[in-house]
Formats: C-alpha cells, structure tokens, sequence
C-alpha cells in the first residue's frame, strides 16, 4: 500500500472494485463535528478539491474566522490562522502583503462576514486584494446558539426575532454577493448552493474559478455559498436542505454576478 | 555605531520611521490620526522604496489584524497610531499575544478620555502595561525618552517581538512624535529571526501548521496560560532604567519618556542649589525595572513619582518599594503641558516630608 493510501484508506479500492467517489487527500481523516445535514462539510470538501486541483497545497495559506466555520483548521492540512470575529479580510491582507506568493483565502460565516466584518470585507474587496473569500451564509448564528444574523430572512424565527425578522424593525436582509460586485477591486463574484449535485457541480466551478483569479493575480474573488443550519433552523436534514431551494434562493438568486477576468487578462498581457 | 556617522535633524515620529526600516520592517499598516500621522505618511514612501508593502487600512482594527496577518507570516512589520486607535487595536493585541504573534506597535500617547486632546499625555500606561485588551496577557513596553532613543528602542523592538514572540509597543507621546531633535541613524547588524518553526509559509513538504489562541481541550487553555506566564517571567530579563544622581540623593524622582526628561531638568537645576535629589527613568515599563528601583529603596531613599496622568505607574513604584520605603505622586493633568519649573515645588515639598 503507497503512503497516499495509507494516509486516506477510503481512496483505497479493494481488488476487484471500482472507485468511482474519492476524498481529496487534503482533507483530514477524522469524524466530523458539524451536525448533521449541515452543509459546511460539503464546502470543506470543495474547497479542498479546488486547492488540490490546482496544485496549490504547498502554499496555501488559510484564515479562520469565528462562528462554527473557525473549525475548518481542524479538517484542511493546510498552514491556517485563527482570525479575530470578522477581520478575516484584513488577516488575510496581512498574510497576502508579507507572502506575495502564498495563495491566501478566508473561510467566512454570515455573522461574520456580513455583520461584524462588514468594514474588513468591503474594503479588501475595494483593493482589490488578491485574496479569495469563500462565504457560507446560513441565515443564522450557528456556533452561538442561532441568534438572528444579518442574513436571516424576514419571518425567520431566531432566538433574539422570536416572533420572526420584521423588515421595519430589523431591516432586509443583506445580499452580499451583490455588494461585493459593485467594488472596483472584485474581479470574480458568486452565489451558489450545495443542495444538490447540480448546485453542487457549479458550486465547485465557481470556487476554482475565484481560486484561479488569486493564482493569475488578477485581483479580489468571492464565492457565496447557502448552507444550511438544521440545528438552529430546527428542522430535519432533508427538510433544511428544502428550504435552500424554497425560500433562500429566490430571495438570494445563485450565478454570477461579477467575471472581468478576461478583461483583467487581457490588460495584465498589454501591460507586459 | 559608526565613528562618522551623520546626524540628521527629525522629528520623534520620522525617527520611529527609519528606525523601523534600518530594522528591516517589511510591512506597515496604518491609519491616520493625531499626532502620529508623520509615520504612516513616511512608511508609505519608505516601505515601497524598501521592497516592502504599506497598507492605510480602513481602521485601526483592520491595520492591527493586518499586523496579526503579516506577523503570522513571519515578516517584521508594525502598525502605530495614537490613544483612541490603540483601544481598537486592542482586539488584535490580544489574539497576538494568545496566538504568539511578533508585532510592533507605536503609540504616541495623547490626551484622554475619550477624544480628549492631541496634546501629550501618560494615560495609556495601565492599558500599555496591563496587557491592554481582553485576557490575561502582557506586551513589551518600551518608553523612549528622546529622538535618538526612539530609533535605537524601535530597532530593538523588532528583536524582542521575535526573540519573545510576542507583540512588542512603544510607548511615545505627542511630545516625543512631535519634536525635532539630532538623531543619528545606524544600521543594526542583520541578525536571524526565530521564524522557521512557526510561521506560515504554505506548508511545502511539512506538515501543516496552525496558529490559533482558541483551545477549548479539556487542560489545553490552563497549559497555553502556564506557558505564556514563564515567557512572561523570562522578560524579566530585559528590564531597564536610567538612573541619573542617585547614588547621593535621599529623594529619586521616578518618570518615564517626556515627563522622564522634563523631570531631569528640574532634577538638575535643584542640585545646583544642593538639594539631594535623583531621577529614575524606566525605559522599560513592562517588565518594569523593579530590581534597581528596590535596591535604592534598601538604601534607605524616598521616592515621588511624576507623571502626566492621575496616578498610574505610581502604583508600580510602590509594589516595587513595597515594606522598605513609599512614592509620593504628582500628576500633572492631560490637556497641561508641563515644564521643569512645574516640578520644582512637588518635589520640595516631597524633600521636606522625608525630612522630618
């Protein structure tokens, strides 16, 4: 047995059998602490799967942020910083300054990115820093206990809306993907859904997309992710993964809503 | 330092400045506010000039999370600023100082609370040396005096940031960044830091690494605080102090940085008319240099310590001389900007109560 398979035995077919689903080797072999039907597994998975597509393992720098998303750490081996609550963007840039070469991205929850980090996120994406962001909104805290985020659609209950958002006491929630690609520095901007294999396919499309904007220097690239939150949400697996389709994406439509890298392409050549 | 070497005439803040780039700072972040602003406007010519990187960031949270970042990186870099955007970086400071993150950071004190003034002022010693944000942690703190002082201590800094992996500050004041002095520049020889077996590089052929103050194991957090409290301990080592006629003197004036210098005069003036008077000036004011000031204690002095604040490292002084002797207090007010004649009677009144 190769020391790859010995590190990832679920890549290991018996004699005789066919592999047609594999783990990418980057992910941690180890029980997942995410509750069940909750989607930030998959987007670990596919994060992982664009990294090591591109090749980009060995200068790979991750930054954590805070809320349940903090443990993605615990499953890429990857080099990673623990960020404070929202500045992710701001580490990142830190980290981006001092390594030029090292392919940077933060790994961001709702409350984070869209409430707390509000300022560190435009701004990054104003500089066009050459970061990735990869955005898991959920409509809720998770980690805290499912307090209302600024994403929470309006009738959600949470445990500080009980009653569900109002629009003229809490206001709307916040699309950030479009934001984001109002900014003179963004270069490639998304929204996806992992909630079914279609979803799933272009979910993976769009983050190594963002990733290959960071490898060609181009400029700043950011993928929006709708996720599920059972737990909090208090609903099944099944039927949290209903609601993404039902309720989240015609309020939060997916596709992409910012791509300038051929023009970004075509100036970098012109400039050299 | 070389023989002929030239002088240059800069203000406090421009010596920050070169000091930071004879260090080989390769990063700064900044953000603009009084008085302090000479630095970052240097930086951003000075970095880029120096193969290095400046950020004006969007707050004075976003530039100490980019410090976190950039000294997670490995890279000697700094951020500065001055009271009110020291409180908002606190946040960062404090993930620094649990993750043991190499950073320098400036402040250039000014008046409080609140907005208070950009006048000069010592009302960040408790938040300097107290850690200063959340948790239990402490920061080097170095307190110049001069202009010349500042470019050798910011240049040091970077040593210990490294050598203690530790966030390191430097502790000015609206005097010290806004005054012009003789300085002269000198080129510390390069020396190597202790970066390789923590920093993220992107892991390469290694294993990966994470660098993280959230230890939620059962043990892992009490074993994280055990280890920082012996680092702390082991600071110890880099205590300093200026001691000036006390050998003689029954009273010892303590201040530190401007109110340090101004005391000195005053101190001297009263020594031409015989007074038996010294100065003590901290150069380090966390650790603080309690093992000098104690053993002048044993010899039997008094202490009154100055500063520009209500009456903070004067409790300092006191746990320093604890059971052999006592500090008497005179604080001048923020918003005031003192001279040496201002001391003169605090401190003659202090000589005639040891007196009696």
């Amino acid at each position: 047995m190769s020391a790859k398979h010995a590190q990832a035995p679920w890549n290991s077919p018996a004699p005789g059998e066919k592999q047609v689903f594999s783990v990418p080797e980057l992910l941690v072999d180890r029980p997942t602490h995410y509750c069940p039907g909750c989607h930030h597994g998959t987007a670990h998975r596919l994060v992982a799967d664009c990294i090591e597509e591109l090749g980009l393992a060995e200068k790979t720098i991750c930054i954590g942020s805070i809320g349940c998303s903090v443990f993605i750490y615990n499953y890429l081996k990857v080099d990673a910083v623990e960020a404070p609550h929202g500045r992710a963007p701001a580490v990142a840039t830190g980290v981006k300054r001092a390594r030029p070469d090292a392919f940077v991205f933060t790994y961001q929850g709702d409350g984070d990115l869209a409430s707390i980090g509000m300022a560190e996120i435009i701004h990054a994406a104003n500089r066009g820093e050459r970061i990735s962001v990869v955005f898991v909104n959920n409509t809720v805290y998770g980690m805290t206990g499912g307090q209302m985020a600024p994403t929470t659609m309006i009738g959600q209950a949470t445990t500080t809306c009980p009653g569900g958002r109002c629009q003229d006491r809490e206001g709307s929630p916040i699309k950030m993907t479009e934001i984001i690609a109002g900014l003179g520095g963004t270069v490639f901007a998304a929204r996806v859904a992992v909630n079914n294999l279609k979803n799933i396919t272009k979910a993976r499309k769009a983050i190594k997309t963002a990733f290959e904007c960071q490898v060609k220097g181009l400029g700043f690239s950011f993928v929006e992710v709708l996720a599920t939150c059972p737990t909090n949400w208090k609903m099944t697996p099944v039927a949290a993964n209903d609601r993404i389709e039902a309720e989240m994406i015609p309020y939060f439509p997916l596709g992409v809503y910012q791509d300038i890298i051929a023009e970004r392409e075509a100036a970098c050549s012109t400039r050299m | 330092m070389p023989a002929k070497a030239k002088r240059i005439f800069v203000k406090g803040n421009v010596a920050v400045a070169l000091g930071a780039v004879a260090a080989r700072c390769r990063c700064f972040f900044g953000y603009p506010i009084t008085p302090q602003n000479d630095i970052p406007e240097y930086m951003s010519k000075l970095m880029p000039e120096n193969g290095g990187e400046f950020v004006q960031a969007e707050s004075e949270i976003a530039a100490a999370n980019m410090l976190l970042g950039a000294s997670a990186a490995g890279i000697r870099c700094m951020t500065s600023s001055s009271s009110p955007g020291i409180s908002l970086k606190q946040e960062a400071i404090s993930y620094m100082a649990g993750s043991e993150l190499p950073g320098v950071i400036v402040n250039m004190n000014r008046g409080g609370p609140g907005l208070g003034d950009i006048g000069p002022a010592q009302g960040d010693y408790y938040q300097s040396t107290r850690g200063g944000g959340h948790g239990d942690y402490r920061t080097l703190v170095l307190a110049p005096a001069t202009c010349q002082e500042a470019y050798d201590l910011i240049i040091e800094a970077f040593d210990l940031a490294f050598k203690y992996r530790n966030p390191v500050l430097l502790l000015g004041d609206a005097i010290l960044g806004q005054m012009m002095e003789p300085v002269t520049p000198w080129k510390p020889k390069k020396t190597s830091d202790k970066e390789k077996s923590w920093c993220l590089t992107g892991k390469g052929k290694r294993k990966h690494r994470l660098l993280k103050s959230l230890f939620l194991e059962e043990g892992a957090l009490a074993g994280q605080n055990i280890h920082l409290a012996d680092k702390y301990k082991a600071m110890a080592a880099e205590a300093r102090a200026e001691s000036f006629m006390t050998k003689d003197a029954d009273l010892v004036v303590v201040a530190y940085g401007s109110i340090g210098r101004i005391a000195k005069s005053t101190v001297r003036k009263l020594r031409g008319k015989g007074h038996k008077v010294g100065l003590f000036r901290p150069v380090t004011l966390y650790p603080f240099p309690e093992k000098p000031l104690r053993a002048l204690a044993k010899q039997g002095k008094q202490f009154l310590t100055i500063e520009h604040n209500l009456g903070q490292m004067v409790d300092d002084v006191r746990l320093a001389v604890r059971g052999l002797a006592d500090s008497d207090f005179h604080g001048e007010y923020p918003g005031n900007l003192p001279s040496p004649d201002d001391f003169e009677k605090p401190i003659l009144k202090s000589l005639r109560r040891i007196k009696k």
